[in-house]
């Protein structure tokens, strides 16, 4: 469970978090929506500690983010940024291996490589595992990347953006893995996506944020309504049941 | 080229090349020592074996400063000497010549002279550090002329006060700051292996975070690494070894970028277990290497400086019109 109490944050002077407290429950797949600019990359920093907020406080269960020290929540909590260029260069399997690092600083262990190998396949890279990440596709390196995260074997998973430059075969493929981590794994997924669509269909509850404030939160068919988007994006958008799917069309 | 190896064959040839680098480096080594013996034995050996000394020691500064400063600021162009390192310890010994007097500086306990200059070093190295992580977008080309303006600074101030100064009192300043590795002081030279023993005994144990940390600040953070406090230490590290460095034997601007790069080329890792070593011993092989060449070849007619650098400018242009591509 991630406890997020008042937390604000301004970068010179213009504030992006304005007094948001939400509490996102343990288990399932937890989308952050709104518009370009509505704090939700901030707030799942802030959530992570990779951005120490201004004011308010973040617990993981249970456990204030700002003071725990890094290795003991890095076997809680992991992150993965949007932008992710390393002046290093890594093959797949050594990138996905420091997910082990939290556990075991370094230093392999056997049931590390057998966690590794795991990571692999559950994302398809087997193959890919001793190549270089500068020879993979953006997509293909993504999963890399996501590989890493899982690999870390924590209880809450958050994620920037994950999608970015996937193109449609992927961004289904990389949704179906994360629903798979959060059902089969009983991971906490946490989600800052931009695509509404994409929110409805894989996520179990969504938070909509506008202009560093919280609209709204709850499960997602409660949130998907022509009000509520209209709210956190200022745009019409009709919206369609289809085969049991709520669907946003904003094209209208 | 794109030749796929699995994790066990890189790790075998990564040994293999340590071990091949290795055998290379003890072959110039005991070339150095034996050629062109004339006269006693006892004293070539006793001489040169000095100068090695000297050399085993700024080579193994030099390489660990290099690649650590190059992991905390994730660049492999910049180096801590091409950011201005040893021309501020020049600076800070002409100074110290100028308002104190060559008598003053001589006759204070070296070990305090020389943790003044270091702290001050660290205090540029702090300075620097905000300004690399400050910004968002770190511009390689915007670093590399803040390295160059800020080392061209130091050399004119250093230039400024040394036409200011008593002619006798430069003279001492001169022996304070050119060593070079033929005349290099035995407690000089004992006082500066133990601190970089010291230094890179101690950054053994950062070894693992740091091969975390060079994958970015995010990314560190995210995997539990303190990144703060690696970077702070490193960073120290990185200026007690530049201080000891250039106190011996004045600036080779360069040798670190050039064997930085190569080790991470040769070994195919950035894993600093396999970079440091790989890299101080690629030092060992440029300093003694070169000094045995120009020795036999040249005579001493020329510098190994120059030639370093030489070298190490064209790797450095090289990376320069190659970084903005990947």
């Amino acid at each position: 469970m991630i406890e997020i109490e008042s937390v604000s944050k301004s970068y010179g002077g213009v504030r992006v978090l304005d007094d948001v407290s939400l509490t996102i429950p343990t288990g399932g797949i937890t989308s952050l929506i709104g518009a370009n600019g509505a704090g939700k990359s901030t707030l799942l920093s802030v959530a992570s500690r990779l951005l120490p907020a201004d004011g308010g406080r973040v617990r993981v269960d249970g456990m204030d983010v700002a003071t725990t020290p890094g290795p003991v929540l890095a076997r809680r909590l992991a992150v993965l940024r949007q932008e992710n260029a390393m002046s290093v260069r890594l093959t797949v399997r050594e990138l996905v291996a420091f997910g082990r690092f939290p556990h075991s600083g370094g230093r392999l262990t056997a049931e590390d490589h057998r966690l590794v190998d795991e990571a692999l396949a559950w994302f398809e890279l087997g193959p890919l595992a001793d190549r270089h990440l500068d020879q993979l596709s953006g997509g293909q390196r993504q999963r890399a990347y996501v590989a890493m995260v899982m690999c870390q074997g924590t209880d809450h998973v958050l994620l920037d953006e994950p999608l970015n430059n996937l193109d449609m075969r992927h961004a289904v493929q990389m949704m179906r893995m994360l629903r798979g981590m959060a059902d089969e794994l009983g991971r906490t997924v946490v989600l800052v996506v931009h695509d509404v669509n994409v929110a409805s269909c894989y996520s179990d509850r969504i938070v909509a944020m506008r202009e560093g404030q919280l609209v709204a939160e709850g499960p997602t068919p409660e949130l998907m309504t022509p009000e509520l988007l209209r709210k956190v994006f200022d745009v019409e958008v009709e919206v369609h049941e289809l085969a049991g799917r709520r669907i946003g069309v904003p094209w209208s | 080229m794109t030749a796929v190896l699995t994790a066990s064959q890189r790790a075998t040839r990564r040994r293999r090349t340590l071990l091949v680098l290795g055998v290379l480096t003890l072959a110039v080594v005991a070339a150095y020592l034996t050629v062109d013996v004339t006269g006693s034995w006892g004293y070539a050996l006793q001489q040169r074996g000095r100068r090695l000394a000297a050399m085993a020691v700024v080579a193994v500064a030099v390489a660990v400063s290099t690649v650590l400063f190059q992991t905390v600021t994730g660049n492999r162009i910049l180096t801590p000497e091409i950011m201005g390192f040893d021309r501020l310890f020049v600076l800070i010994q002409t100074v110290g010549v100028f308002f104190l007097g060559a008598a003053t500086v001589t006759t204070t306990d070296p070990r305090l002279r020389f943790a003044i200059e270091v702290v001050v070093l660290i205090g540029f190295g702090a300075v620097l550090h905000r300004s690399l992580f400050g910004r968002t977008e770190r511009d390689v080309y915007v670093l590399v002329l803040l390295g160059v303006v800020l080392g061209s600074t130091f050399t004119s101030l250093t230039l400024l006060v040394s036409r200011l100064i008593d002619p006798n009192e430069f003279l001492t300043l001169q022996d304070l700051l050119f060593a070079s590795f033929t005349s290099v002081d035995r407690q000089m030279l004992a006082l500066s292996a133990v601190l970089v023993a010291l230094v890179t005994l101690g950054v053994w144990r950062l070894l693992p975070r740091l091969d975390v940390v060079a994958l970015g600040r995010d990314t560190a953070v995210g995997l539990g690494v303190e990144h703060r406090r690696v970077v702070n230490r490193a960073l120290l590290a990185v200026a007690v070894l530049v201080a000891v460095a250039t106190a011996l034997v004045g600036p080779i601007t360069f040798l670190g970028l050039l064997v930085a790069n190569l080790a991470r080329q040769l070994l195919g890792t950035h894993r600093h277990a396999w970079v440091l070593p790989g890299a101080a011993l690629l030092a060992v092989l440029a300093l003694a290497g070169g000094q045995l060449v120009l020795e036999q070849l040249f005579g001493f007619n020329s510098s190994l400086g120059v030639v370093v650098n030489f070298v190490g400018g064209i790797v450095f242009i090289a990376l320069l019109i190659r970084e903005p591509r990947q």
